[in-house]
């Protein structure tokens, strides 16, 4: 691979590189990649696969968007936030709360509950905006927490009227209604798919931006960013802005997979460092590490669990290689973040 | 003309500069002393990074301290940092466009143009669509002058940058950093300790001991002064 980086810059790649050098060098590679990757996301996965694991890739589909939104975050400009579960389950509420009070069509609500996650994850990000590394995911820990006995106290919506939209008799609880177009679960699956994959590109489309550069510039040196004329602290709360906007989304999609009643453990704090710990497993940097990440969350963790280890120990030590590869990370990236402070 | 008055950065017991007082012409200015001097805590004053006790910085005219720090940029401030800061993960075009579009209004409109001058001026055409990883230390000290001349700078402040670079290298980036003043119409600080750097470069020069102006003038009179010779290099040779 060392070919690879010493060859001058031009549109095609150079003929003396090995073949699969050739291929992912390739400018289509990636695009070609995504749509064989959509395409089987869609069609080869619900006819390959029955409902139990439908209902795994479901999951996967819905954390494969909060792991992206929180690797970019962290890979992009260097924030570690554990408050992207919290952005989660306020999409997921909000979507719920709408979902029975109106009429409004599924995907309208979906940017609803974005919408109303981006606000308040822009304010979780004001007061975080003066610390980093470590420091950040404590204070947003704090959020999660927070997050955490807000929902205990309020519940999820499930039919009811007034604020809370709570029902307390087992009988009238109801689930959240799907798009007309997705009513059976395998269709929902497929929108949520869809809905993933929507949430990708735009990811993928402000990353190539203006707004992905001044990222890039913030996570090298916060200095040199400043120097160079970024608004540093503008950026950091559009990176927050658009992170709670992915994840609320994807709180949104998780709504109406869930039957009935929804249960408040995909929301709490060991799920926001749960999610940190699989988004480092993933890699950060790009984008399929979400994707991956998810995967090692769901199904993979599901597979284990069933046909090799059998046994809970085993599971709790898949578990804790996690949280031994996320607490590695953070010392690490608090060590680089004391280092790149301004030299004197 | 950037003229400097009464300078004063503390930090605690520390008196990293003192009430420094010096008028920077235009053109190539070199700005030299011993370690500790005070010369990268006058780049961060400037920056906005730190913020000094007491004085004032007036640059062509504009009072430089009462702007943000990222503001400045926008005004016509650049700068590079002793430890390169070229963005790993962009390509050498995208470093350059990232400066260019967040200090000039102008948006998409002069961007390509603007950014293939600065490339051209540093010799950097050629690895343009290259991320910035895969290059060697060389390049990655041109970028950061490319990024210091894009735009309409004002003022260029250049902190070591050609630490690291062997000799005939830093020769060539002497040339370009000698041509910055006409062809970019801004003018520059050099900081350096590489005295035959500054010499090429800059045909006036200052020098900083403990915080103080020491000396200032046409660079070979001041490289001449015996104060200097002996707070700077503690012999009276010039190497």
């Amino acid at each position: 691979m060392t070919a690879v980086v010493s060859t001058p810059a031009s549109s095609a790649p150079p003929a003396h590189l090995p073949l699969l050098a050739r291929i992912t060098t390739n400018r289509l590679f990636e695009p070609v990649v995504v749509v064989v990757v959509l395409l089987v996301g869609l069609f080869a996965i619900p006819s390959f696969f029955d409902s139990y694991w439908i209902a795994n890739f479901t999951q996967l589909a819905v954390f494969s968007i909060v792991c992206a939104s929180a690797g970019l975050l962290y890979g992009r400009v260097g924030l570690v936030s554990l408050g992207q579960v919290a952005s989660y389950g306020i999409g997921c509420w909000v979507t719920m709360r709408l979902a029975f009070a109106t009429t409004l069509p599924y995907p309208v609500l979906l940017v609803i509950g974005g919408l109303v996650a981006a606000v308040i994850g822009v304010m979780i990000g004001l007061p975080a905006l003066r610390v980093s590394g470590l420091y950040l995911a404590l204070v947003t820990l704090m959020l999660a927490a927070g997050m955490e006995i807000v929902l205990e106290r309020t519940g999820f919506p499930n039919g009811g009227t007034g604020f809370k939209g709570v029902v307390t008799t087992i009988s009238d609880i109801k689930a959240t209604r799907r798009p007309s177009f997705a009513g059976t679960d395998v269709a929902y699956y497929r929108f949520i798919v869809v809905g993933a994959f929507v949430m990708f590109m735009l990811a993928s489309y402000v990353l190539s931006r203006k707004p992905g550069r001044a990222w890039a510039s913030i996570r090298q040196s916060e200095a040199a960013a400043l120097a160079a004329g970024i608004d540093v602290t503008r950026y950091k709360l559009w990176a927050f802005a658009l992170a709670a906007f992915m994840a609320g989304v994807a709180g949104g999609l998780y709504a109406g997979s869930v039957p009935k009643g929804m249960s408040i453990d995909a929301f709490n704090r060991q799920s926001a460092i749960f999610l940190i710990a699989v988004v480092i497993m993933g890699g950060i940097y790009s984008l399929w590490g979400g994707l991956l990440g998810a995967f090692f969350a769901t199904c993979l963790l599901k597979y284990l669990t069933q046909n090799v280890f059998g046994h809970q120990f085993w599971t709790r030590f898949a578990l804790s290689l996690f949280g031994f590869g996320l607490l590695a990370n953070l010392i690490q990236n608090t060590r680089i973040a004391e280092r790149k402070g301004v030299e004197a | 003309m950037i003229d400097v008055e009464d300078l004063s950065v503390h930090f605690g017991g520390v008196v990293s500069l003192d009430q420094m007082t010096i008028q920077f012409p235009e053109g190539a200015c070199g700005l030299i002393g011993p370690n500790g001097a005070g010369k990268t805590t006058f780049f961060n004053v400037l920056s906005g990074f730190v913020t000094p006790r007491s004085g004032r910085v007036v640059a062509m005219g504009q009072d430089l301290l009462s702007m943000p720090d990222y503001k400045r940029a926008r005004w016509g401030l650049r700068r590079t940092f002793q430890t390169e800061q070229a963005i790993e993960k962009l390509t050498v075009f995208d470093n350059v466009a990232t400066v260019y579009e967040h200090s000039t209004r102008s948006g998409k409109a002069g961007r390509s143009a603007a950014v293939e001058a600065a490339l051209e001026f540093v010799g950097l055409t050629d690895v343009a669509q290259q991320t910035v990883r895969a290059l060697g230390a060389k390049e990655r000290r041109f970028i950061e002058v490319a990024r210091a001349v894009v735009g309409s700078p004002k003022l260029i402040l250049l902190d070591e940058p050609a630490a690291g670079l062997p000799d005939a290298e830093t020769a060539l980036l002497g040339g370009i950093i000698r041509s910055i003043p006409e062809r970019v119409g801004a003018t520059v600080i050099l900081v350096d300790h590489d005295m035959s750097l500054v010499q090429a470069c800059c045909d006036w020069t200052a020098v900083l001991d403990f915080g103080r102006l020491l000396a200032s003038g046409p660079t070979a009179e001041v490289l001449r002064d015996r104060n200097v010779m002996r707070a700077y290099l503690g012999t009276e040779e010039v190497a």
